[in-house]
């Protein structure tokens, strides 16, 4: 074949991290510099698949010569930066970022990798003292899945899912300003007036167990919900011909949700309804 | 033939490419993750049109719709095909060198004059002009289809008349640049691959080659029929002249899936014996003499299935079968060791590694490299090949390597069931986003989005009948009738209705359709049905 | 606003080759999303708030998910998303206004007219932060259904409780009145011109214009380098650069006056808009033909309804004169401007929120870089100046950047504009060239009223200083030095009778009222900082909050995205540093 791919080698430049020189291809971010150096770096709201929205601010490092600290997830690395990730500023930052979430927002449901960083950073939610708690009813509005805001960090990591990172629907958005501020449909209406089309790609991005299926939601409520009796398998979704990767979650022989791999260049971990929630003919409702 | 077999290009390049055109396919509700790396192009900047007779979800998101009679593709693609011409806009160095036949097809297309066009399409002179134009003058631009193309009676011509632009304009065999058709079913490419098709083994060999058969009676020890069979469509007559007396159908519901279901019906229950190998109970399943329960097969056993872009994944068993429901791999193992032949119990992998020996397009595509890679494309001869972006590269090659490509001269044909006084509206049938075929599958969750068995209506035509939203109407074709639930809804135009296929039960609407089929594809009509409504007092 | 929908499938009427074709997608969605804010404003303004309806038409017109626009009609304090009475007063209670007696008049509506609302709800009256007519020691600002928006200032609690049962209101503000003498000012010259374009053109106005289009872009730029003018903003930027780096840009542009000002104590822009309009758009217009920009937008804070209004009609007056259009001066160049009105969004000013605020979107910042002169407003190289910095420019280039380099200390050059207010015997805009200590402005606005207590510099991004700092020149190196900012040019002095608590947790909520919300440490931060001052003005442990705001600082400054988390402690820490909380 004559014309295969034109992409050509990108040039690499080099950054410091941490003392140690990396060499990463030019356009990588600082916190591809960092995890090339080894480096560990939190996240929150960052997310392969989508667009660095730059919220969290747990992700930020120390760029000599910058006034501030800069956010590793985003900020694009520039040849010969000098890179400080883990500095007494850089902690004393996380430590407080971890903290200010943990003060307002349930965390209890967090990924794991947010629990082993609040323990890194020795996160105390009470230092802040009493004050706003977000305080919301749980949305059941269907029975696919549930959304429960108390969990909800302001990551946008679904805003950007259901919008313009995958999915285009624009079902919700941030509505409000400030520590007001929620992901909400237009004027809260539920989800099922909304345009939501059900894909469940919010779900999946979601980090705090804010958005979560509902046969997940009902096993915990019962609790009931046995991650170390689950197993995952991968397969292709049934419904259509694009060929979706779909890792069936199952506990005691029925499927408790399904997602798809993020590193897969067929879905990026988006799906459409019928991937995502269309098992159910594999499984009889249980009595 | 370029485009027959499978999609030219993968799905990463239609974001980077410059032009899309969407014909015939409402890939946000049909295909939603083909369409989320089409959105990627769309926004990285790529122009969009649409082709369809409904401004669907996806035509929305395009820059031009163009919103043609239904059945009257070919005289748009022969209409854009002069105009290319006309207008100077061919690849004349691609035509010369890589393809054959051009003066006789530009001579076929010389009376689709964009005045033709538009009173043969419905489509306004200046839109189809802009398309034309557009492709042709793209750097890169993807064309890619569904079923709106594939389920006519003419859906191959259908087919070939959009590789004729391609071929004119050289958007093929390029990154960036291909022919894009989007399969219905997880796997019926891989069905085409595996050849489940009347005239090919495995591998698109030919059954007619007797090089290709010989290495599968080699290795199976059995004659293998040097004659193609018969495609569904085929077979179905084949049942009404009585030389098929009975049938083995496995994962297959034709009692409702084909067009004129009632026909359908008569001839599975004229059979002397059916056999029926699925995972529920279908309305066919129900007239079988023999129900074999089998596993489903992207969950409750291994195997594989390939994608629209040829790519080939590995499934794995999630679930154990309920029952005594069995993978279809050893129902067939048990039933050949019944019949005498001792297959043993084959893993899915060992019948795999078989098919990578005997189909070369297969052989670097080990289930390790599968998993670890996230699949493969074919064609992949090998372990060392990293598999295949796009198809058709060698059009490119100088000296080409095979015969040129050649131009297809194909005529238009009005749709086979013509509008008249008693059936005045035109009925169109596709998918809706949360629905399946005929909806066994996708009624198995309780979707907040479903509409049910409806038909929608243009509000002017709603109103003409005196139709408010939810009455329930009749609605009568040249081979029968069914009540249902009347929607007015936006995206249709006087004169054109639209029903979902997914809900047989509510109203089916393959009671009305046409079984008329393609000769060379075996597809039937879906898409062009002639109907009368009218409200129904309740 | 939307004009008339050009097919069925944008609310317009059916054709039958409507029927067969349709023009729209995803391209023209993104070329129209920026139609969205003045939309809102539209529906805003002539039935007072923003209904499900009207917002599910102004989404279909424009191609876009309701959520979103719906999002974006929640970030505005000045659109209503929910059935509101048709005049709504917003009553300033901000920190000058407050130095006067606000909250009497916050006390009194409350009694009246019963709580304050809160954004989206239906009550008649809100507490609204500074107004920007700080000077004249109270301030309110009328949103009427169906008539336009109107300011009063000085106002009354029962001025308040007439209007909102009456359901009308005039215009009522009192003129900006100067304790100087205007006759050798600079920027001041022209106070009353109100958008009479003789008045301008007979004091050298133009003449600016006339020689940027003589000299050309290079040598343009050469005298705004040369001048050595600093942004008038806040962040004090060397607007040399910007210039430089955006008319060395190809392609499409833009230029943006940043007409926001909305920093507590901020008014000299709105006296300079209301005053002396044509040297604004003087500035904007050289800014734009020796950039290379067509389009000019003018960002105009919501509030501001007298300037809008003068603004109009002097842009109307520049097109007539052949000032702005496709032919500026016979010269063949083509440059515009348009207003857009800010909503009630303090962040918008904020330049690349405003960017976003400009293109339909929530007025959230980005993060830099990209800086605005390499990927700005719709991703394009853009040039963004505060009203003031501009207001300057046409004397740069008529007299010459060496000229104007002569006025003010060698680092901070030029005439400045001080709002002073507070309790000060006159309260105003006052200009002195760079230089001028904090006494000399206090004493030109007719010193302090009783003994001082502290004063603010640099608005609620600033900082306290006390007596004892009074004689320090107010120049960008010298207020730098002392670690303190000049902001804006804010001065609000406070006597002994204020509680200096009140002004410190206003402050406080002020950040926590307007921090947009997209990152944690403003989101979460300047609300537990608020609740701190407040434990601690309740006799709290003080020990213990202090430690608690001194993290928040931390956090606050460090790792905010954008200037208002990072200046959201400036002040609070300043106060504990001086003992004033
Ligand atoms: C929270 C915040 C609010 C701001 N508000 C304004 C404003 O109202 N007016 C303004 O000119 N600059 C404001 N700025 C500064 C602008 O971002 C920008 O620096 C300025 O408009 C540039 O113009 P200049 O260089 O002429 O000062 C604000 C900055 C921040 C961080
Ligand atoms: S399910 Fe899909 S469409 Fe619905 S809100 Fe989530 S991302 Fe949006
Ligand atoms: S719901 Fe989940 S994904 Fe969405 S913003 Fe909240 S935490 Fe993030
Ligand atoms: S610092 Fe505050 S205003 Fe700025 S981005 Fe963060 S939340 Fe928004
Ligand atoms: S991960 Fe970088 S800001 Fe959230
Ligand atoms: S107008 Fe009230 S503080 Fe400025």
């Amino acid at each position: 074949m004559i014309e295969q791919r034109i992409s050509p080698p990108k040039t690499r430049i080099d950054v410091t991290v941490d003392g140690s020189t990396v060499s990463v291809p030019e356009g990588s971010t600082l916190l591809d510099a960092c995890n090339a150096a080894g480096a560990d770096v939190p996240t929150l709201c960052y997310l392969e698949t989508l667009t660095p929205i730059n919220s969290c601010r747990a992700c930020v490092v120390e760029v000599e010569g910058s006034r501030t600290l800069v956010p590793a997830c985003s900020r694009v690395a520039e040849p010969g930066m000098d890179v400080q990730s883990d500095s007494d500023r850089v902690q004393r930052a996380r430590k407080s970022v971890y903290e200010l979430l943990a003060s307002a927002v349930d965390l209890s449901l967090a990924e794991p990798e947010t629990v082993r960083q609040m323990e890194r950073y020795d996160v105390d939610p009470e230092r802040f003292g009493e004050g706003w708690h977000r305080t919301d009813e749980v949305k059941i509005q269907d029975d696919l899945y549930i959304r429960d805001y108390d969990k909800c960090i302001m990551c946008f990591r679904c805003v950007a899912a259901c919008g313009p990172d995958a999915q285009n629907t624009f079902a919700i958005d941030t509505a409000g300003r400030g520590l007001n501020s929620t992901i909400a449909t237009e004027f809260d209406v539920s989800l099922p007036e909304s345009a939501c089309v059900y894909c469940g790609n919010c779900v999946a991005v979601c980090p705090t167990g804010a958005l979560m299926f509902k046969t997940e939601y009902d096993l915990r409520t019962s609790d009931d919900w046995r991650p170390d009796d689950q197993h995952v398998a991968t397969t292709v979704c049934s419904f259509c011909g694009v060929g979706c990767n779909l890792e069936l979650h199952v506990q005691d022989n029925r499927i408790v949700k399904v997602t798809s791999p993020m590193d897969h260049s067929v879905t990026e971990g988006h799906l459409c309804i019928k991937g995502r929630f269309g098992w159910g003919y594999v499984q009889p409702e249980p009595d | 033939m370029l485009g027959a077999g499978g999609g030219t290009s993968s799905y990463e390049e239609i974001e980077s490419t410059d032009l899309i055109v969407l014909w015939g396919s409402n890939a946000r509700n049909a295909h939603p993750i083909f369409f989320h790396h089409l959105m990627k192009g769309v926004r990285n900047g790529a122009k969009m049109f649409a082709v369809d007779p409904r401004r669907t979800e996806s035509a929305r998101w395009a820059d031009v719709w163009l919103g043609i009679d239904v059945g009257s593709d070919i005289a748009l693609a022969n209409t854009i095909a002069r105009e290319i011409i006309a207008a100077g806009l061919t690849n004349d160095e691609f035509i010369r060198h890589s393809t054959s036949g051009f003066d006789e097809f530009a001579a076929s297309v010389e009376e689709w004059t964009l005045e033709r066009g538009e009173e043969v399409t419905g489509v306004p002179a200046e839109a189809i002009r802009q398309l034309a134009h557009d492709y042709a003058t793209a750097e890169t631009a993807q064309l890619c289809w569904t079923l709106g193309i594939t389920e006519h009676h003419n859906a191959t011509d259908n087919v070939l008349s959009l590789i004729n632009l391609a071929l004119l304009t050289g958007h093929v065999g390029r990154y960036g640049s291909g022919l894009v058709p989007i399969r219905g079913q997880n796997n019926v490419q891989g069905g085409g691959d595996m050849g489940a098709l009347p005239n090919k083994l495995p591998g698109f060999q030919d059954v007619t080659n007797d090089e290709h058969r010989g290495k599968f009676e080699a290795q199976w020890g059995v004659d293998v029929p040097a004659e193609p069979g018969w495609h569904v469509t085929q077979m179905f007559d084949a049942m009404e002249r009585g030389d098929i007396r009975a049938m083995y159908i496995i994962g297959e519901n034709p009692a409702q899936s084909e067009a004129d279901s009632r026909r359908t019906i008569d001839l599975l229950e004229g059979l002397d014996f059916l056999v029926v190998q699925d995972i529920f109970l279908t309305k066919t399943a129900a007239l079988a003499d023999v129900v074999l329960p089998a596993a489903a097969g992207w969950a409750e056993s291994d195997g594989t299935a390939t994608s629209s872009e040829r790519r080939v994944q590995v499934m794995r068993k999630a679930l154990d079968p309920p029952g005594e429901a069995k993978d279809d791999l050893d129902i067939l193992s048990l039933l050949a060791a019944e019949m005498g032949h001792g297959w043993g119990m084959p893993t899915a992998e060992e019948v795999w590694d078989e098919l990578r020996s005997l189909s070369p397009m297969h052989g670097g595509m080990s289930y390790r490299r599968l998993e670890e890679l996230g699949g493969l494309q074919w064609p992949c001869p090998d372990e060392d090949h990293p598999g295949t972006l796009f198809l058709h590269g060698w059009l490119w090659e100088d000296p080409l390597p095979r015969e040129p490509a050649p131009f297809s001269s194909v005529e238009w044909a009005p749709p086979i069931d013509p509008l008249s006084d008693e059936y005045p509206m035109r009925l169109t049938t596709g998918r809706r986003l949360d629905g399946y075929n005929t909806g066994v599958q996708s009624g198995g969750y309780r979707s907040p989005i479903a509409t049910g068995g409806v038909i929608d209506l243009d509000p002017v035509d709603a109103a003409d009948l005196g139709v408010s939203d939810g009455d329930v109407v009749r609605v009568t074709s040249r081979r029968g009738h069914i009540d249902v639930v009347a929607r007015h809804r936006d995206g249709l135009r006087p004169g054109l209705a639209f029903m979902a296929i997914h809900w047989p039960d509510d109203a089916d609407v393959n009671t009305l359709t046409l079984d008329a089929w393609d000769p060379k594809s075996g597809t039937a009509e879906f898409k062009a049905t002639a109907v009368r409504i009218e409200p129904v007092q309740r | 606003m939307l004009g008339i929908p050009d097919s069925r499938w944008h609310g317009g009427e059916r054709t039958a080759g409507g029927d067969r074709v349709a023009y729209g997608g995803f391209h023209r969605a993104a070329a129209r999303r920026h139609l969205l804010l003045p939309a809102l404003h539209a529906l805003q303004d002539a039935i007072g708030w923003v209904s499900h309806g009207a917002l599910n038409y102004v989404s279909e017109r424009l191609d876009l998910g309701p959520a979103e626009a719906y999002g974006v009609a929640t970030f505005y304090d000045l659109i209503a998303t929910e059935h509101a009475p048709p005049v709504v007063a917003h009553v300033c209670d901000d920190i000058a206004c407050l130095a006067k007696g606000a909250s009497r008049i916050v006390d009194e509506l409350e009694a009246a007219l019963g709580p304050a609302g809160e954004h989206g709800d239906a009550a008649p009256w809100k507490r609204s932060p500074c107004l920007g007519q700080c000077e004249k020691g109270s301030a309110a600002f009328i949103q009427c259904a169906g008539a336009s928006a109107r300011s009063i200032a000085p106002v009354t609690a029962e001025q308040v409780i007439d209007i909102v049962t009456s359901g009308s209101a005039d215009d009522a503000v009192a003129p900006t009145t100067s304790a100087q003498d205007r006759s050798d000012l600079r920027l001041l010259a022209i106070l009353d011109d109100e958008g009479d374009m003789g008045l301008y053109r007979s004091k050298g106005g133009y003449e600016g214009l006339a020689r940027a289009l003589e000299i050309g872009p290079a040598a343009s730029v050469a005298e705004v380098e040369a001048s050595g003018i600093r942004g008038r903003g806040g962040a004090a930027f060397p607007a040399g650069i910007k210039w430089r780096a955006v008319t060395e840009h190809e392609g499409v542009k833009y230029v943006v006056c940043n007409a926001d000002e909305s920093e507590p104590g901020t008014f000299k822009d709105r006296v300079l808009l209301e005053g002396d309009p044509f040297a604004v758009i003087e500035g904007l217009t050289i800014a734009g033909v020796t950039t290379g920009a067509q389009q000019g937008y003018l960002y105009l804070r919501g509030e501001y309804p007298v300037a809008f209004r003068r603004l109009s009609e002097a842009l109307e007056s520049a097109r007539e004169a052949g000032l702005l259009g496709p032919d500026i001066a016979g010269s063949g160049r083509t440059f515009d401007i348009e207003i857009r009105r800010g909503a009630g969004a303090y962040i918008c000013g904020e330049e690349t929120a405003l960017f976003n605020s400009i293109e339909g979107f929530r007025g959230e910042p980005r993060q830099k870089p990209p800086f605005p002169t390499d990927a700005g407003l719709f991703g394009r190289p853009t040039l963004v100046n505060n009203v003031e910095t501009l207001a300057n420019i046409p004397a740069i280039l008529r007299d010459g950047g060496a000229a104007y380099a002569e006025i003010g200390t060698a680092q901070s050059t030029g005439p400045k504009l001080f709002c002073v207010s507070g309790n000060v015997a006159s309260p105003g805009v006052y200009e002195v060239e760079f230089g001028a200590t904090i006494r000399e402005l206090i004493e030109l606005a007719g010193g302090v009223d009783g003994a001082l207590r502290a004063v603010l510099i640099g608005g609620a991004a600033g900082s306290f200083v006390d007596a004892s700092q009074l004689d320090m020149p107010l120049t960008f190196e010298d207020t730098r030095a002392a670690q303190l900012g000049l902001g804006s040019g804010v001065i609000i002095a406070f006597n002994e009778s204020i509680d200096m608590h009140t002004i410190v947790a206003r402050i406080a909520d002020f950040f926590g009222e307007e921090s947009c919300g997209l990152c944690v440490p403003c989101r979460v931060g300047t609300v537990r900082q608020h609740e701190s001052l407040v434990r601690i003005s309740e006799g709290g442990d003080r020990a213990a909050e202090l430690e608690i705001l001194d993290e928040l600082d931390h956090v606050l400054r460090d790792a905010s995205v954008c200037g208002l988390g990072q200046a959201a402690s400036s002040a609070v820490q300043s106060a504990i540093r001086l003992g004033l909380i």
